[in-house]
């Protein structure tokens, strides 16, 4: 499972990390809110295909804070510069979580920039039903374990298990401080990103929910089918806000069909 | 020597089991509030206070907390107006308004003017950066509440000092017309005396604008390790440091038995006490805290910040499984704390004679020139906490005004603080005497 290097680029005044691994048309990938979990299976499946791009988030440990990132719609705009200097545009986008908010951003303010958008379990919209589960008020350990709908799940174990290091501690502290500092009010969404999505038009939109996702509603995957023109929403069942991990085997044959399509 | 009188102003009327069942005072649910109870505590505290004025104390503290009965004062600055107003001469003194979670500075400068005018100069005023349970129920970001802190205290500084009209762009505030008619009756402004619970960031912004610090009950071997850290700072800024930069608040009950105040004073510890103002994770709000607060808290397994243990940490992550707590269990394990607690001297508990000693342990070793009696928290009549004031005023409080002549305690209204020089090369004088702590094992 090494087929992947941690490389940097210099976008922005920023010294962006990057995870690149795999072959083939690049995918941009965005991770959660709680920091990149590892290279797993899932991105072995897509490797043979897909070559990854994965920013890993400013103020999350590998890449330096930016100050004035201050908004979502702020590191969705550094990201846009960071696809546009790296020639990656028009690209394929897989986001998870608050990663989809950033995604949404992107394609708001740009709808050339992505070829293919799959949105997994995304943040971003005030759900239509519901909450967005509030990630804050809790430690690190009672959220990961709300993440899955079967802490069981043996890769969820090999990622997180055992006890925490000081490190691991440490990283998830940063993570939690840097979307609190971007994503703390309006919780963790955008209240003009509907209106912005609803000029995004031929961008072939997949949305993928866990059926039992405690962290995002599905009306928040509603408010994105309503939003952005065309999309389609997936469903997996018996899985978490998690889905990649928790069944992985259906979750990549789901976004190879899609981005095959 | 400057010698004050505080309460949290608890609220009276709580099951202790609600307390325990929440494993916290925030975030009990206010369906239990009652109002009667709530009215009856309000008018007795000021009361108290004023009380505490007639007893001769050189001033009254109070403090802000929101949405717990730990403290009734939740909006500081009207029971601090009403201060104001209803007593003629001690110093008021706010320990401290919360500038980070309250947003809004410009308001704070003309609620402060206001006080200070109405006592016609008596508000010594102090900032915190509000608990992390503060963050969650004013919706204040975490992440930014150091950078709030900071750009409010300078903020609040200018619209007090500079002539107006001007406008502010700041980076979380802005103003078009920063013009506060009332300006403060002090000049250039009121002193500002900054409590904290041992954060070195705090004690080094101390340092660095010579404001006075106040430890609150912290533990003395690593209050005596920041008393020298921030005398450190200040020699770096130039000056020495001396009592007049050092405060201390300590939980004091005094009855006229030994017995009585050991059973009374058990309130100290009541609901879990000052360690179950929130919960983990009501405490530790991310980016709250300092990357080397965190890194601390992640690689001392065994160790205890702002009461929240690695284990406790863990505990709280088995949200959602069925709660087999036994209260008298829970209270059994909070008196054995109470016990420490008084061995440790961060509680004072006892008679006049018996408590006398200790108190002056204290003043020995921290040499401080404010120093804070905290009375008794829980439900405990209004007669046993005013005999507790009572005491502390007339039976202990003249014997350590003597004692802190003697060993030289000279306070912030005697000699500004930071107005001592330091000399480059020169070693700088100790401000603290750690001699006792061998003797009572704290030693190291």
């Amino acid at each position: 499972m090494a087929n992947w290097t941690e490389q940097k680029a210099h976008i922005a005044e920023a010294e962006l990390t990057l995870i690149k691994g795999g072959a083939g048309k690049p995918l941009f990938m965005l991770h959660d809110e709680l920091g990149f979990p590892g290279w797993v299976k899932w991105n072995d499946a897509l490797a043979a295909e897909h070559a990854f791009v994965i920013p890993l988030q400013p103020g999350f440990g590998k890449t330096p804070r930016l100050g004035w990132v201050r908004s979502f719609r702020d590191l969705a705009g550094l990201y846009s510069m960071a696809v546009r200097e790296m020639g990656l545009d028009p690209v394929d986008v897989i986001a998870f979580s608050a990663g989809g908010f950033i995604a949404a951003e992107m394609v708001a303010a740009d709808p050339k920039i992505f070829n293919h958008l799959i949105l997994v379990g995304p943040m971003g919209l005030k759900p239509e039903k519901g909450e967005i589960w509030d990630i804050f008020p809790v430690t690190i350990r009672t959220h990961l374990r709300r993440t899955v709908a079967d802490p069981g799940t043996a890769e969820f174990g090999s990622i997180y298990g055992g006890e925490m290091t000081p490190e691991q501690f440490e990283a998830f502290e940063d993570a939690r401080a840097e979307s609190a500092r971007i994503g703390w009010e309006p919780y963790m969404h955008n209240p003009s990103l509907p209106y912005l999505l609803r000029g995004v038009k031929n961008v072939p939109t997949l949305l993928i929910r866990g059926a039992e996702d405690q962290i995002v509603p599905a009306g928040c995957v509603a408010a994105y089918a309503k939003a952005i023109d065309g999309a389609r929403a997936v469903e997996i069942a018996n899985v978490g806000h998690r889905p990649e991990i928790e069944n992985s085997a259906e979750f990549v044959k789901i976004v190879q069909d899609f981005l095959a399509s | 020597m400057q010698i004050s009188y505080f309460t949290e102003r608890p609220y009276r009327g709580l099951d202790e089991d609600e307390i325990l069942k929440n494993k916290a005072y925030f975030a009990v649910p206010n369906a239990l509030f009652d109002r009667e109870q709530a009215a009856n505590d309000y008018n007795y505290y000021l009361d108290e206070y004023c009380y505490a004025e007639e007893l001769g104390f050189d001033a009254v503290a109070l403090n802000e907390h929101h949405g717990n009965p730990f403290c009734m004062g939740s909006v500081m600055n009207v029971e601090a107006s009403i201060l104001a107003r209803i007593t003629n001469k001690v110093r008021i003194v706010l320990i401290g308004n919360p500038l980070p979670v309250l947003k809004h500075p410009l308001r704070m400068a003309e609620e402060l003017a206001e006080i200070d005018l109405i006592s016609r100069g008596r508000l010594v005023t102090g900032w915190v950066r509000g608990a992390g349970s503060e963050q969650f129920f004013n919706n204040a970001n975490p992440a930014y509440n150091r950078e709030m802190f900071n750009e409010a205290h300078d903020f609040i500084v200018q619209a007090w000092t500079k002539p107006g009209p001007w406008r502010y762009e700041g980076k979380h505030f802005h103003y078009r017309h920063v013009n506060p008619w009332a300006l403060p009756y002090q000049k250039p402004h009121p002193p500002m005396w900054i409590p904290g619970v041992l954060s070195p960031e705090t004690a080094r912004w101390c340092a660095e604008h010579r404001y006075p610090y106040l430890g609150l009950g912290t533990a003395l071997g690593p209050t005596c390790d920041l008393w020298d850290f921030y005398a450190d700072e200040a020699a770096r800024h130039g000056y020495q440091a001396g009592p007049e930069n050092f405060g201390y608040l300590i939980p004091t009950f005094l009855a006229e038995t030994e017995e009585k105040a050991r059973e009374i004073g058990k309130n100290f510890v009541f609901g879990g006490g000052q360690n179950a103002f929130s919960r983990p994770e009501h405490t530790l709000p991310p980016g709250y805290n300092s990357k080397g607060a965190i890194r601390m808290l992640a690689k001392h397994p065994g160790g205890s910040w702002l009461g929240v243990s690695p284990e406790k940490l863990r505990a709280q992550s088995d949200e959602g499984r069925p709660d087999t707590t036994d209260f008298d269990t829970v209270r059994q394990k909070l008196l054995k704390g109470y016990g420490k607690a008084q061995k440790n001297l961060q509680l004072l508990i006892g008679t006049p004679e018996s408590v006398l000693p200790k108190a002056r342990t204290l003043l020995r070793v921290l040499r401080p020139s404010i120093f804070v009696f905290f009375n008794i928290q829980g439900p405990v009549g209004d007669e046993d906490r005013k005999t507790s004031m009572r005491l502390i005023a007339q039976e202990l409080t003249p014997q350590l005004r003597e004692y802190a002549k003697e060993i030289d305690l000279v306070d912030p209204f005697e000699r500004a603080p930071g107005s001592v020089a330091y000399r480059n090369g020169v070693t700088r004088d100790p401000v603290v005497d750690r001699e006792p702590l061998a003797a009572l094992g704290m030693a190291g």
